[in-house]
């Protein structure tokens, strides 16, 4: 028998996708068994009496968790996220609830082995309930109480030489997609990248001193799998600056239908044979490429690397050779002020350890934005309000046509008075030798 | 500035808002500090260290209070 009805759960089980109310149940069950004899660190019951806030929330319209908290490991401003419950009489497994960020591996490989282990210390040490990954990257561990906080902290980082991730006003935990490791679009090595600048800024990550969060991803192709362009103040966007590499016998298996389009991925439906014209030459965006007389044209400077085609015949089309990336700044979700996309700051860079040139432009970017960004201003935020020019200023790159967004938003790079030879004033007298009053 | 300059500083002039607010941007200590962003931090991180001071965190944003005066009832705006 459940410790508290909860009418307004079951209800949400009945719908044709899994719920997470049967996923709490099913832990709720095993904790209340415990057939591994688990000496349990937090109440045995802390599942039941989260299902019993969650239902009150519902029945009340209202939340009953309070705000932040004074929480976390010693030294560091980030990783716990306090949360503590405005019944705790009612619900006394939920008192303490707090949050845990673990930061993932790079690329989120780990062996079942280490997930095994970290799943037996949440077990013993927090509600045995977790978050795979959160939208942050992280390996979320959600709830438990103040005093575990520590242990969990020594036992991850001595015996599964594992760190907590970001939270709060520092770098959040760098996030990556799978790259290299597994994909042959990726056209730099995501998971170095972000292991090292994981490493490289520790400080960053676990001393809150910035005005807001601010978040690195890494994308290894314009597939954008973890979406960085939409979601990262700095995003790494894999790219190309030579030609699309294509193999011509290829292309006319696909067109004769040898090969399966897009690998395969839409087979669900007969979609009718294959047409090279309608499914890909007018899907390009720019317009760009030609079959004409059994033979694939690309004309390469139109391309704007949105990976279209690529991904219909990756058997017959391939990224260019000469590999980099690209920065975009300023992306962020819609808390304060509307949702944003990332700007183009950085149109190709190599990618090369010890990655200094991409090191330097992160650095200037914050010693801009710690100095003049208001409190809880985002990047995003901060470029709006001072300019796209300012940013191009403190980073020290020169203006190019890809920083136009579009004709007529951003058209004027004005120049300063300084850059112009003889600067504003004029010599009325000579210029009236030219020009009729 | 040595640390122990900074401390007083900083410590002074928290007590004095003490009565209106226990929770503090980083900016503000920076403005205390009279130092850029990043020489500031320094001498904070020393401070949470030498558990002068501690954090305070929303999940979103961090603040800053000395230690044991953040009130939850702050998070909450009663205060
Ligand atoms: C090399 C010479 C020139 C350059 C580089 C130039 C450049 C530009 C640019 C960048 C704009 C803004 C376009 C936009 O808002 O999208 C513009 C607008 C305009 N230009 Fe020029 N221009 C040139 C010569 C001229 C001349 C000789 C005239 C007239 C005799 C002229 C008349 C105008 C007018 C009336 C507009 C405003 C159009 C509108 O508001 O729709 N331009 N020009
Ligand atoms: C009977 C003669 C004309 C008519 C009916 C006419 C009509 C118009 C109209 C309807 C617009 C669009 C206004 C808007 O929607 O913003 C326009 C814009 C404009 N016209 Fe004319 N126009 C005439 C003569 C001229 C002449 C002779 C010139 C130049 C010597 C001229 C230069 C312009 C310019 C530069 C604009 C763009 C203004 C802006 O967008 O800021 N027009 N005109
Ligand atoms: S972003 Fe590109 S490189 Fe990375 S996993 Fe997705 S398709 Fe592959
Ligand atoms: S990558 Fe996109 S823009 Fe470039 S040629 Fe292919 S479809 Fe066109």
């Amino acid at each position: 028998m459940a410790k508290h009805q909860t009418p307004l759960l079951d209800q949400l089980e009945s719908g044709p996708w899994p719920s997470f109310v049967s996923d709490l149940k099913q832990e709720a069950e095993a904790r209340a068994k415990n057939e591994r004899n688990i000496e349990y660190q937090i109440p045995q019951d802390v599942v039941e009496d989260l299902m019993g806030v969650l239902e009150l929330s519902y029945k009340d319209g209202t939340t009953h968790w309070k705000h932040g908290g004074i929480v976390g490991v010693f030294g560091y401003g980030g990783g716990v996220i306090g949360r503590y419950c405005d019944q705790p009489e009612q619900f006394p497994g939920v008192a303490h609830f707090h949050t845990m960020r673990v930061n993932q591996p790079a690329g989120k490989f780990y062996t079942t082995k280490y997930l095994k282990e970290l799943c037996d210390l949440w077990e013993f040490r927090g509600s045995g309930l977790t978050n795979m990954h959160g939208s942050t990257g992280d390996i979320i561990f959600l709830g438990t109480t103040t005093p575990q906080l520590e242990e969990i902290f020594y036992e991850l980082t001595h015996k599964h030489n594992q760190d907590l991730g970001g939270s709060g006003s520092n770098l959040r935990t760098p996030s990556d997609c799978i790259g290299q490791a597994r994909c042959e679009y990726a056209c730099y090595d995501t998971q170095a990248l972000c292991h090292y600048l994981t490493n490289e800024y520790q400080d960053e990550l676990h001393r809150p001193a910035f005005p807001y969060k601010f978040k690195f991803k890494f994308d290894g192709c314009p597939n954008c799998c973890v979406a960085s362009i939409a979601r990262a103040d700095l995003s790494f966007v894999g790219t190309w600056r030579d030609e699309i590499q294509i193999d011509q016998e290829a292309v006319k298996a696909y067109v004769a239908g040898e090969f399966p389009p897009n690998a395969g991925a839409h087979a669900g439906r007969d979609w009718g044979p294959f047409d090279i014209q309608k499914e890909v030459i007018d899907r390009c965006p720019t317009g760009c490429m030609r079959y004409e007389d059994g033979k694939l044209e690309i004309n390469n400077r139109e391309c704007t690397r949105c990976m279209h085609c690529i991904n219909v015949m990756p058997r017959a089309l391939k990224p260019g050779k000469d590999r980099g990336c690209s920065i975009l700044a300023g992306a962020k979700a819609p808390i304060l002020d509307g949702a944003q996309m990332g700007s183009l700051l950085v149109p190709f860079i190599k990618v090369e350890e010890p990655y200094d040139e991409i090191k330097e432009v992160i650095e200037a970017i914050w010693d801009w934005w710690m100095e003049e960004g208001k409190n809880r201003e985002r990047l995003g935020e901060l470029m709006k309000r001072q300019g796209f020019q300012k940013l191009l200023e403190v980073t020290n790159i020169k203006p190019v046509p890809q920083h136009v967004q579009e004709p007529r938003t951003n058209p004027y790079i004005f120049w300063k008075e300084e850059e112009v030879p003889g600067g504003f004033e004029r010599d009325i007298k000579e210029f009236r030798k030219h020009h009729q009053r | 500035m040595d640390q122990e300059t900074a401390n007083k500083l900083v410590v002074e002039a928290l007590q004095k808002k003490q009565k209106t607010k226990s929770k503090f941007y980083f900016s503000d200590l920076q403005d205390i500090l009279g130092m850029k962003p990043r020489e500031a931090k320094k001498y904070v991180n020393k401070m949470v260290e030498m558990g002068i001071l501690e954090f305070w965190s929303s999940g979103s944003t961090t603040m800053y209070g000395l230690k044991g005066t953040g009130k939850q009832a702050a998070a909450e705006h009663e205060d």
